[in-house]
């Protein structure tokens, strides 16, 4: 433990550098694109939506319903994307993570740094992306700023098993796959624009096993103040079992690949 | 001698297989405190498989293996913290500035900020990149960023550099400079293991070394020493015109075999291997021989290697 910890901080001057030079490039994608999302579907079908009756959201305004999940889907997009071709990039194009562990640096090292780095991506941009929701009274209650936290959980919950999926490749042809049937339809079906339950049975079933669920469910439930206890336990320990077993089997591929 | 001498990589019997394939198949070797020690072979021969496990990132599979002192297996950490690996992809990252590949790289082995820096405009002084410093790895020649990856591996102070093919794919200008500051560290008392196979990067860096086959070791000893054991003083090269094919070399061989000690028979020329090669070269035109092309040369690790496995190290 205290070696991972001394090895993470013998990697943060590298990790900082990369945020430098990658923060801009990314603002497009990783704000400006849930923005939109935010002021098309929160504002514009919103009002629509609310001009109907919001009965079957639970009588809040549709704004404040899909705020939270779209905050938590934000997440996991970057998430993923962050878990993908840099990914690959360390492992196969650019090698540097075959660099680092020539050095005292073990491949556990390398996985964690990288996942740390990812957090704080996540981090970073939601905790923007959260003022702007507050700012527009996307938030009904304080508590729902405690949906940073749940939403870098739900980061953590799909890149560890992303970036374990991702040391097993051996191009890039399989993360396509990872974008469509696994990023594309979660954002669409996780609950964060409507809820599951006006899904068909069997596909509400599938969405319950998104991690993304749990992570729309808990951060609407706090800003809502519709927290049932045994619900948060439950959607807190399912983010978290995602997240050790995906890093156990990230700490897993990136030691086979690495030391052979 | 031995007792004096500090063993800083020790193998024995040491082997590496790849689930059905054994890439090393039991080699015994010393590496001792300050010299360099070369890994001559074709590709495939195992020297790579050699060097990641001296390396400490690739797992041995049989046999013993010590490096400075310590178990690869128990103690990997604590053996890279004192090694530089200059592995045979550059493997540094591109889109980071030359210095920031040095400075960032000072801190995986826990060195401070500040001396990451000194160390850094250290090395780039010594590999003459100082004035691209600020520049983006991707804007590097090929022989640039084998500089910089050479910088890089001594930015902990190694006591042991590893360089696996540190010249392949260089043009020659590049590799005489790369030569030049090996050799300086060389000079500089730091303990080089080279993987090569370029004979005369071999003979040029080396003070002893081991020809690698088929994951064994098939000699071993200074390029001066494998070329007296294994090869003649001189030897003389009969190329022939087109007009005599393949075919006929096994026919002419048969001609000038009682000239030399040995002879190679290669597609495009025949080798005579010889103490005196001139004598050998007025005795094949007095056989009224024709040779296109006559050429006498001493010998070289080339001739070592094809007496050893009967192929030629660059196909």
């Amino acid at each position: 433990m205290a070696v991972a910890l001394e090895n993470g901080r013998r990697q943060f001057d590298y990790w900082l550098t990369v945020y430098k030079r990658t923060w801009k490039g990314s603002l497009i994608s990783s704000f400006l694109l849930p923005m939109l999302y935010l002021a098309a579907m929160g504002i514009g079908l919103g009002s629509f939506v609310d001009s109907n009756g919001t009965g079957a959201l639970g009588g809040v305004s549709y704004l404040q319903f899909i705020a939270p999940g779209l905050l938590a889907a934000t997440a996991l997009q970057i998430a993923v994307g962050e878990s993908t071709y840099p990914v690959l990039s360390g492992l196969k194009w650019q090698k540097f993570y075959h660099s680092m562990i020539a050095t005292p640096l073990r491949p556990a090292d390398v996985v964690y740094g990288q996942l740390a780095f990812i957090a704080f991506r996540v981090a970073s941009t939601c905790v923007v992306f959260l003022a702007v929701i507050a700012a527009f009274g996307g938030l009904r209650s304080p508590l729902g700023l405690l949906a940073l936290p749940v939403v870098i959980l739900v980061g953590m919950a799909a890149s560890a098993p992303v970036v374990a999926f991702a040391s097993t490749l051996q191009n890039d042809s399989g993360l396509a796959m990872v974008f469509r049937f696994g990023v594309v339809p979660a954002f669409l079906f996780s609950g964060a624009f409507f809820p599951v339950s006006q899904l068909p049975n069997w596909i509400e079933w599938l969405a319950y096993l998104s991690p993304l669920w749990h992570g729309v469910q808990l951060s609407r439930d706090l800003s809502l103040g519709t927290l049932h206890p045994w619900l948060v336990l439950l959607n807190l320990a399912y983010l978290l079992a995602w997240f050790a077993i995906g890093t156990w089997l990230a700490v897993r591929g990136f030691t086979r690949k690495l030391i052979g | 001698m031995d007792e004096q001498r500090e063993s800083l990589v020790h193998a024995r019997e040491l082997r590496k297989s790849y689930g059905d394939f054994e890439a090393v198949r039991g080699i015994d070797l010393d590496v001792w405190r300050g010299e360099a020690f070369g890994f001559l072979g074709p590709n495939g021969a195992g020297k790579s498989s050699t060097m990641r496990m001296i390396g400490a990132v690739s797992p041995t599979s049989g046999g013993t293996l010590r490096i400075l002192g310590l178990d690869p297996a128990a103690d990997g950490p604590a053996i890279r913290a004192r090694l530089g690996v200059c592995p045979q992809d550059d493997t540094l990252d591109t889109e980071l500035s030359v210095r920031e590949n040095l400075t960032i790289y000072g801190r995986y082995f826990g060195l401070s900020r500040a001396e990451c820096k000194e160390r850094a405009d250290e090395l780039l002084e010594f590999v003459a990149l100082t004035e691209k410093a600020k520049v983006k790895v991707d804007e590097l020649s090929g022989g640039m960023k084998r500089r910089l990856t050479i910088a890089r591996s001594l930015v902990s102070k190694p006591d042991l550099l590893l360089l696996d093919e540190p010249t392949t794919g260089l043009d020659p200008q590049a590799r005489h400079l790369l030569w030049d500051k090996l050799f300086r560290l060389k000079q500089a008392g730091v303990t080089l293991i080279i993987t090569t196979h370029y004979m005369d990067e071999a003979e040029q860096l080396c003070d002893r070394l081991v020809v690698m086959d088929g994951g064994l070791i098939a000699a071993e000893g200074s390029p001066a020493e494998l070329i007296r054991d294994y090869s003649t003083r001189e030897v003389t090269e009969l190329r022939f015109g087109p007009e005599v094919m393949f075919s006929d070399h096994d026919a002419l061989a048969g001609k000038v075999e009682d000239l030399a000690q040995r002879i190679e028979v290669l597609p495009d020329r025949i080798l005579l291997y010889t103490d005196d090669g001139e004598r050998a070269v007025a005795a094949v035109h007095e056989r009224g021989l024709q040779p296109a092309a006559v050429l006498v040369r001493r010998s070289t690790l080339e001739d070592v290697f094809l007496r050893l496995t009967g192929r030629t190290l660059v196909d």
